[in-house]
């Protein structure tokens, strides 16, 4: 049988049965294409809020920086010890602090603070940086991540969730200038 | 003898594919190409059949998951009998791989082979070299150790730097916001599964166009491609003087795959597998991490750039670099072959070479790195020392104690960060040792605050003697008119 229009019966099934698959295509695509895209959707649920305790005030003296370790808030069963991050804890002057991220500002390797010549160094690529997290010399575009920190019941707790990277620092609490 | 020809038969009846196989070996090729010049592809492609045998093997034991991971290799390396060779064996085959593409795809551009009617061939190729380069990074990463940790870091710190999605790459990259058991398990996929199933088919369509198209034949100066001729001409060249591939030409892709499986075997025993190195726990902050040999080149580019020419660098070099690579057979398809009659080719792979070899040689010896532990472990060679005052000495374990050491280098120990410090009071006046100690500049820190004036005084007193005997250290001529007569005069040379 041929229509008018020069379409075959076949011809229309055939093209029925192509419209009938990507139709089908489509409706398993969108859940796994979904499923592919879950790290980014799930991106500001939970976790992020919470305040993490790096420890009570005491393992920080006046004047020092120490390094800190916590558990990262948001943390799977296989994660072994990489949920595990460190963190360097500035205590300025005994009353306010600075947390910095261990993550180069360059790129993300971990800095290692120097209490005799007073600058924080990277292994990787030669950053550098002041006590203060401002940039000294070397590659960094820019100063130390710096996390929002609180005390509360004499426990020093700071905000962490993600890796800071150069292009992402949304829970870092400001850029700091290099002293110049 | 006579029951594996009657089985043959009897497949071959039902398979219907021993004619074309047949046909396929038998085809002709020019005659210079049965070359040692021609055998790098058939080896590359051999290594990778090692790379698959040895992966599938490896997968038996190691776990994919960022807590069990690193010792699922220490269990390969120490409890599994050969468990270290194998795991060499696919470490070794990697670095083979990704050389004898490399080295594979200059030969190509040097024999113009890439030009008129083999262009996708070269294409598909250029995707071939990403997906291999592809596959070492993610195995890099599967010995989910130290490096790799830090590596994925790096990995994360560049992705970041993409206008807008950026971040969002980071996430999907790192399957959630920190490097953690997602991150593995999606790189295990990538690297048993997703690219390798990409190799397979780029290498199945590029050799199928090796058949289809021919071989490319010996280029000779002044033997110029023209589309309108060339096919007719390549013709009538494997008909006058060509030779059956199967045995005229494969031979010798058969003695030198084995050689290099033999190779691959060899440095597998001799020097064993690639780590893993310390297990990746964040917390272990004492490390130094490095990207396997074929990025170290990258590394040295990394820590040279210009701050302000990095991100552009990194977003935009990749993507002009494979577009050049994507394009060449569309700006330069047709015209000499010959690397004889190609100058500008030629100087081009000299300049790729020497550049990424330099730039390797470097990240071998990281001079741009603080040297962390000179100020603890060098010490100031007792020439620095001999005859000097007590303010002076006092000033050379300042110079140890404010880790001075780890980015200056004396009599060649110590960092290589900044300059050596060997003749540093012929080159600078006091004045100028002390504004550059107290405010930095030049890519050095600042010390101000961390030194005490006397402290000052006594390190530019010891910098002050680092000049080399007979020549005196430089001064301020006006500092005499400044300070009087007798406070500008020379210090005291040390003999």
């Amino acid at each position: 049988m041929t229509l008018p229009t020069g379409l075959t019966r076949r011809d229309l099934l055939m093209k029925l049965g192509i419209l009938f698959n990507g139709i089908v295509a489509a409706i398993l695509a969108v859940p796994i294409v979904r499923y592919l895209l879950s790290p980014v959707a799930q991106e500001r649920k939970g976790g992020y809020e919470l305040w993490v305790s790096l420890g009570n005030l005491e393992q920080f003296p006046s004047g020092q920086t120490r390094l800190a370790t916590y558990r990262n808030p948001i943390v799977n069963p296989t994660d072994g010890d990489t949920a595990d991050i460190a963190c360097w804890v500035r205590n300025v002057d005994g009353k306010s602090f600075q947390v910095f991220a261990i993550n180069c500002a360059h790129l993300g390797c971990p800095v290692r603070w120097f209490p005799q010549s007073g600058l924080f160094m990277c292994p990787c690529h030669g950053g550098a940086y002041y006590q203060d997290g401002s940039r000294a010399s070397g590659p960094p575009e820019r100063g130390l991540f710096e996390y929002k920190y609180k005390i509360d019941g004499g426990k020093l707790l700071i905000r962490p969730g993600e890796m800071p990277t150069p292009g992402h620092a949304s829970n870092i609490v400001r850029e700091i200038r290099p002293c110049a | 003898m006579r029951l594996i020809q009657s089985i043959g038969e009897w497949l071959d009846a039902r398979l219907q594919l021993g004619a074309s196989i047949r046909e396929t070996a038998e085809h002709r090729v020019p005659s210079e190409t049965a070359s040692w010049f021609y055998v790098f592809g058939s080896a590359a492609f051999v290594v990778f059949m090692l790379q698959i045998v040895t992966g599938i093997v490896l997968a038996f034991i190691y776990v994919p998951s960022a807590g069990e991971a690193w010792s699922s290799l220490q269990t390969l390396n120490h409890n599994v009998s050969l468990g270290w060779y194998i795991r060499a064996l696919h470490g070794w085959g990697s670095d083979f791989m990704v050389a004898l593409v490399l080295i594979h795809m200059v030969q190509v551009f040097l024999f113009g082979a890439y030009k008129y009617p083999r262009e996708l061939t070269w294409i598909v190729g250029v995707f071939l070299l990403i997906v291999t380069l592809g596959m070492a990074f993610t195995g890099q990463v599967l010995r989910f150790d130290q490096d790799a940790y830090w590596g994925l870091g790096i990995g994360a710190s560049i992705a970041s730097r993409v206008p807008l999605v950026g971040p969002s790459i980071v996430n999907l990259m790192l399957g959630g916001p920190i490097i953690a058991g997602a991150t593995l398990s999606r790189f295990f996929a990538l690297h048993v599964f997703v690219v390798p199933g990409l190799l397979i088919a780029f290498v199945a369509v590029h050799l199928l166009m090796v058949i289809k198209l021919g071989i490319n034949e010996w280029p000779m100066p002044g033997r110029v491609v023209r589309k309108a001729t060339y096919i007719k001409e390549y013709h009538e060249l494997t008909k006058k003087d060509g030779v059956p591939f199967v045995p005229g030409a494969i031979w010798k892709d058969m003695f030198f795959s084995a050689f290099i499986l033999l190779s691959v075997a060899a440095c597998a025993y001799y020097f064993g597998p690639f780590g893993p190195s310390g297990p990746p726990d964040p917390t272990i902050i004492q490390t130094a991490p490095r990207p396997d040999y074929f990025f170290l080149w990258l590394y040295a580019v990394l820590s040279f750039l210009p701050p302000s020419m990095e991100t552009p660098a990194l977003l935009i070099g990749p993507v002009v670099a494979i577009l050049a690579l994507l394009l060449l057979p569309f700006l330069s398809g047709e015209g000499e072959k010959s690397w004889r009659r190609r100058p500008i080719a030629v100087l081009t792979i000299l300049l790729v070479a020497v550049a990424l070899g330099t730039f390797t040689h470097l990240a071998e010896h990281t001079p741009w790195s603080p040297v962390m532990d000179a100020w603890s472990g060098d010490p100031i060679p007792s020439a620095f020392l001999h005859n000097r005052s007590a303010l002076e000495r006092q000033g050379a374990l300042v110079f140890q104690v404010k880790q001075c050491h780890n980015c200056h280098s004396l009599d060649n120990e110590g960092g290589k960060r900044g300059p050596a410090l060997d003749a540093v009071a012929v080159r600078l006046t006091q004045d100028q040792l002390i504004r550059q100690v107290i405010q930095g500049g030049g890519n050095m820190p600042a010390y101000g605050k961390n030194l005490s004036p006397a402290e000052t005084t006594a390190l530019v007193a010891f910098l002050e003697t680092l000049h080399p005997t007979g020549q005196s250290p430089a001064r301020d001529a006006s500092r005499a008119v400044a300070l009087g007569a007798d406070a500008g005069g020379p210090p005291p040379t040390h003999p």
